[in-house]
């Protein structure tokens, strides 16, 4: 491969049709005689339903009221798509009178127009028989447990011992941390327009994962998958809401199957916050010990998250933990608390952006205990492999982030005393703390279609919620095909495409990029196929080994002719397109011999006014080793988004909730705060140029994950620098900052 | 939301009348229409009175005349309120967002309802929804409610920011009605919520606002407007204050503070203020003033913090407004 597109930092292909409108998102694909249908949410937060009125039935327009007492029991035949809790059972919904958590879907109502179905949801009279819920971790009745049945994480992770290490180490700190229940509140809401044809159902509906939804439906309803079509080419932000498949989309199918028309079901702002997953409240724990010149001699980390009654969700709270840093004695552990809420989900940056919180800020404590600089600390304990499976890391630049991050950054400005800086009467913190994620890659696969007039079509059943996957996966077929980007067509987002993994974890490059170009080699050796097999080709009768594709030209190796066009060869051959699919994973040997990870170091400044215990962020930098960039616009637009979204979970992302009946009490934009432009201020991304030979054979490593961790705990640890206070909740507001 | 039907008017006796008959006012719309949306909010005719002839903002000599319907960009952007009360230009860009003050208007301003969760809750007791309702707020979540005027009906705070500061200038509301013209302080707009606190304002069946007076003082330039809150834009006050100081040789002839946040109606802070006349305009005074604003004030669970958020936020809007250049 010759790059010529991968590296350039290409503007959006689908920017103009985005911001004219043209781009068409899930609610907007409305069908001819489409009804609408409206969720009725629980207004308890625990019991059974005692009765339902259905004198809204006769009100105008009133096509349908379902509920569990009158919806077909549904097959809900068993499904995992690798990104449900394996331990559990999903929501059925509408299938019995019991209430599990405030916001269930109880009732739907369908009518001719919006407008009716709201107005007979509003009247439909629903008698409960409540009982108390269970909703904060920290209540006497809630209960951890360990996590059951889980094949991916292990709970207990124990090496050395770390209680022994802990008493008699010269220095430790021990501390604690609450990070608050968000919600991931992209833009767009959760949208789904179901269509029925006989037995075949259409959804044009809002997803990061298509092939998943379809199978998912095909579950629910014992549908045979390929009469399921899942259709969505744009996702106005997701952030991981939309990997799982949600009740409302069953709702959407149940509901045009019921009312034999097409149903639009969009769920509004409230109930965004209820049925669509969070990124749930951990409560942590992280003690560390060291010796005075700051080599870690034990770490403990206990880490809790909340789920659900019905489900067990489990993210990697503490895996960064095991192989961060040097330590002979580590002990990481991780419980489940189940609430009366629904289930939560994968929230970008999934369990290490709220474990690495955790890590983060208490070697942070270390480094002031120990009067040695937070990144002088973090170098004497950097690790030569990956202590806790024995393997070399397949890349690991960390230390080069720092360097490269400091020197930028202008870190020797900061003078390490608390409160010693400032500006005018503010007080000023300067933080850092490390980012990383794994670099994952599930199998994925794509077709690549070669035409007479030499342009190719790429198509893989992937998503696109804003990191630019359509411009990306594009660079990376025109490299592979040796052509300009501009003929080449991607599409995405439709479940007749061959499946890709979830658009999530980060890895949409690794593994649809991995796939598309294997589809490219895969058409190319097709066409050498057809060349051969041409008694007027130059090829004819040729081997692959003897031949060569250069600059999108098929000739002879090391030839001076420049061979023979795409198009010349799929024209050759009556101009029927050639076209391959390919699957591919990473080989399983790599996952053995190495441990594959992105890091990032980031550095923040923040002031803090002492009078009223406003922090604000004045700048942040990060620095990151992720690989081969393929789009250093995209790229860095990416990081951009994960810093801001790590300014919303350090200062402002909290979803409250009224202890006595589980409900949100900010279910609503204006109070669920999110930052603004005025938040943010300078921000700075630098990449390490790191080739990694083993990650996969693009060298990419994804970026959407890790450029969210690390922002949190680094301005936590500006804060303290800032003020001498160690806020041990999340987000830090200003009731935490008074009197400092 | 729910059908209704809407007419325009085209003079004030129409809109009056209109009202009388009843209609319910719509200019802006940016609390009506969200509230209508989620159906706190329940009017079965509107009036627009958009194209009523409120829309003149002037000075008076020193004073201001302010139409009701004068947008809030308008009104922040306006030469004169920069020159004669910046006070009222630096606390309107505080508030909403652009977009919603491109549209909303000085008299809807005051008018708006309620930040508190449960009055947009349907399916949760609220008094200032529906009267007798019960308060979900008091053993609720109570986070960013009053601690001033509050009842056991009711914590709610008022959300506006321009009337903090208009109430701490001592501005007057001009209004027209059925039986004709009244002026009357802005402060007086607003009722305490007691045993009912869906009866939030003082004006009449039909009343309509039909402009702010603001009389012009020796404070000016010397007045800011201080907003707290956890994020930059869009974001109600958590705690805010106006303070407006008179000096003589660094010793306070007069002092005016109204405070947002802490009350359920902007609230002046008059204590504070006669304790300030004759002191110097240094940090000591002013601190000792501030302590005076917690006279009265009780807060809930989640609120307590502003019982110490309150008085400095005091003190630092005094020492803006006395330093200003």
């Amino acid at each position: 491969m010759n790059p010529q597109a991968i590296g350039k930092p290409l503007t959006r292909i689908d920017g103009r049709a985005k911001v004219t409108g043209a781009a068409r998102y899930a609610a907007e694909f409305n069908q001819p005689n489409q009804a609408y249908a409206v969720i009725v949410s629980s207004t308890i937060g625990l019991g059974r339903i005692t009765g339902i009125d259905p004198a809204a039935e006769h009100l105008p327009g009133v096509l349908a009221i379902i509920s569990h007492l009158n919806a077909p029991r549904l097959p809900y035949n068993p499904h995992k798509g690798g990104i449900d809790p394996s331990y559990g059972e999903r929501l059925h919904v509408l299938q019995d009178d019991q209430v599990r958590f405030y916001g269930q879907p109880v009732a739907l109502v369908v009518a001719d127009t919006l407008v009716r179905a709201e107005r007979a949801a509003a009247a439909l009279r629903i008698t409960y028989d409540a009982q108390h819920p269970i909703v904060g971790p920290r209540d006497k009745q809630a209960k951890p447990i360990a996590p059951e049945a889980d094949g991916r994480l292990e709970a207990d992770n124990v090496r050395g011992d770390p209680e022994a290490a802990l008493a008699s180490a010269a220095v430790a700190v021990d501390i604690t941390s609450d990070i608050a229940r968000q919600n991931h509140h992209p833009m767009e809401p959760h949208a789904t327009i179901a269509a029925w044809d006989g037995d075949r159902l259409t959804l044009w509906s809002k997803s990061q994962f298509v092939a998943n939804e379809q199978e998912e439906i095909a579950a629910v309803f014992g549908m045979a998958p390929e009469n399921v079509q899942v259709i969505c080419p744009f996702v106005g932000g997701a952030f991981g809401t939309s990997l799982r498949t949600w009740p409302h989309v069953t709702l959407a199918a149940l509901a045009a199957r019921q009312v034999g028309r097409p149903v639009k079901l969009a769920l509004t702002r409230r109930q965004m916050s209820f049925t669509t997953g969070h990124r749930p409240r951990t409560l942590q724990r992280m003690a560390l010990g060291a010796t005075r010149d700051g080599r870690l001699t034990s770490i403990i980390h206990e880490g809790t998250g909340e789920t659900s009654r019905y489900e067990q969700f489990i993210e990697s709270l503490t895996s960064g933990t095991d192989f961060m840093y040097s330590c002979p004695n580590v002990r990481t552990r991780y419980r489940l608390v189940p609430l009366d809420t629904g289930t939560p989900t994968y929230m970008r940056g999934p369990g290490e952006a709220s474990g690495m919180y955790a890590l983060e800020t208490a070697l942070d404590e270390l480094a002031y205990k120990l009067g040695i600089d937070p990144i002088e600390l973090r170098r004497r304990n950097e690790p030569r492999i990956d202590e806790s499976t024995n393997r070399p890391f397949s890349s690991r630049s960390l230390m080069a982030c720092y360097d490269i991050g400091a020197e930028r950054f202008g870190w020797a400005k900061r003078t390490p005393e608390p409160q010693s800086m400032r500006d005018g009467r503010l007080l000023i913190g300067m933080g850092t703390a490390t980012a990383t994620y794994p670099a994952m890659q599930f199998p994925a696969s794509a077709r690549a279609r070669l035409l007479a007039d030499g342009t190719a079509e790429i198509e893989s059943a992937a998503s696109d919620m804003g990191p630019g996957t359509y411009t990306s996966m594009t660079q990376v077929a025109a490299d592979t095909l040796g052509i300009p980007v501009g003929r080449v067509r991607f599409s995405l987002g439709n479940s007749d495409f061959p499946p890709a993994p979830p658009h999530g974890g980060s890895q949409t490059m690794a593994a649809v990029g991995s796939a598309i170009r294997a589809a490219c080699l895969a058409v190319q050796d097709l066409l050498v196929e057809r060349a051969a097999a041409n008694p007027r080709s130059p090829a004819h009768n040729m081997g692959k080994e003897a031949l060569e594709w250069v600059d999108g030209h098929l000739r002879r190796k090391g030839g001076a002719a420049s061979g023979q066009s795409y198009a010349e060869i799929v024209g050759a051959a009556g101009g029927v397109p050639v076209e391959a699919t390919v699957s591919v994973a990473r080989d399983p040997e790599i996952d053995n011999k190495y441990s594959m990870h992105a890091f990032g170091a980031v550095f923040v400044e923040v002031s803090v006014d002492p009078d009223v215990g406003i922090a604000r962020v004045r700048r942040a930098l990060g620095a990151y080793g992720a690989g081969r960039i393929v789009n250093p616009r995209l790229a860095r637009s990416q990081c951009l988004g994960g810093m801001i979204g790590g300014i919303g979970m350090a200062l402002m992302e909290h979803t409250s909730l009224d202890a006595r009946d589980g409900r949100p009490v900010n279910a609503h934009m204006a109070e669920y705060l999110l930052p603004v432009n005025l938040d943010i201020p300078d921000l700075d991304v630098l990449f390490v140029d790191e080739v990694d030979p083993h990650v996969n054979p693009l060298g990419v490593k994804g970026l959407g994950e890790v450029s969210l961790v690390g922002m949190a705990p680094a301005i936590a640890n500006a804060v303290f620098h800032a003020t001498g206070r160690r806020i041990h909740e999340l987000p830090i507001r200003i009731e935490h900052l008074l009197g400092v | 939301m729910i059908p209704f039907s809407l007419q325009k008017a085209s003079s004030v006796g129409d809109a009056i009348a209109a009202a009388r008959a009843g209609a319910r006012y719509i200019a802006g719309g940016t609390t009506l229409v969200d509230l209508m949306r989620e159906e706190v909010e329940q009017p079965d005719r509107l009036v627009d009175i958009n194209a009523l002839p409120l829309k003149r903002l002037q000075a008076d000599g020193d004073d201001l005349v302010i139409g009701a319907l004068v947008t809030m960009s308008a009104c922040a952007a306006h030469p004169d309120v920069k020159r004669l009360q910046p006070v009222i230009s630096e606390a309107l860009l505080e508030g909403a967002s652009p977009q919603l003050r491109n549209l909303a208007t000085m008299g809807g301003n005051l008018l708006q309802r309620t930040r508190c969760p449960y009055f947009r809750m349907l399916d949760a007791g609220c008094n200032k929804r529906t009267p007798d309702s019960g308060c979900s707020a008091m053993d609720g979540y109570n986070g960013n409610h009053a601690v001033l005027g509050t009842s056991s009906h009711c914590l709610a705070t008022h959300a506006s920011d321009v009337a903090v500061a208009l109430v701490a200038l001592d501005a007057t509301m001009q209004v027209l009605g059925p039986n004709g013209e009244r002026t009357f302080p802005v402060e007086d707009l607003f009722r305490l919520p007691g045993t009912t606190p869906h009866l939030e304002h003082t004006l009449q069946p039909g009343e309509l606002i039909t402009a702010i007076r603001v009389p012009g003082g020796r404070y000016a330039p010397r007045a800011r407007y201080l907003k707290v809150r956890d994020r930059s834009s869009y974001e109600f006050a958590v705690v805010s204050a106006a303070a407006l100081l008179d000096l003589e040789n660094g010793v306070i002839r007069e002092a005016r503070i109204a405070c947002g946040g802490v009350g359920t109606k902007p609230w002046r802070m008059r204590a504070c203020e006669q304790a300030l006349a004759g002191r110097p305009a240094d940090r000591s005074s002013f601190e000792l003033a501030a302590r005076l604003s917690l006279a009265g004030a009780q807060a809930r669970s989640g609120n307590k913090f502003k019982m110490e958020l309150m008085p400095a936020t005091i003190v630092r809007a005094l020492e803006l407004a006395r330093d200003v250049p």
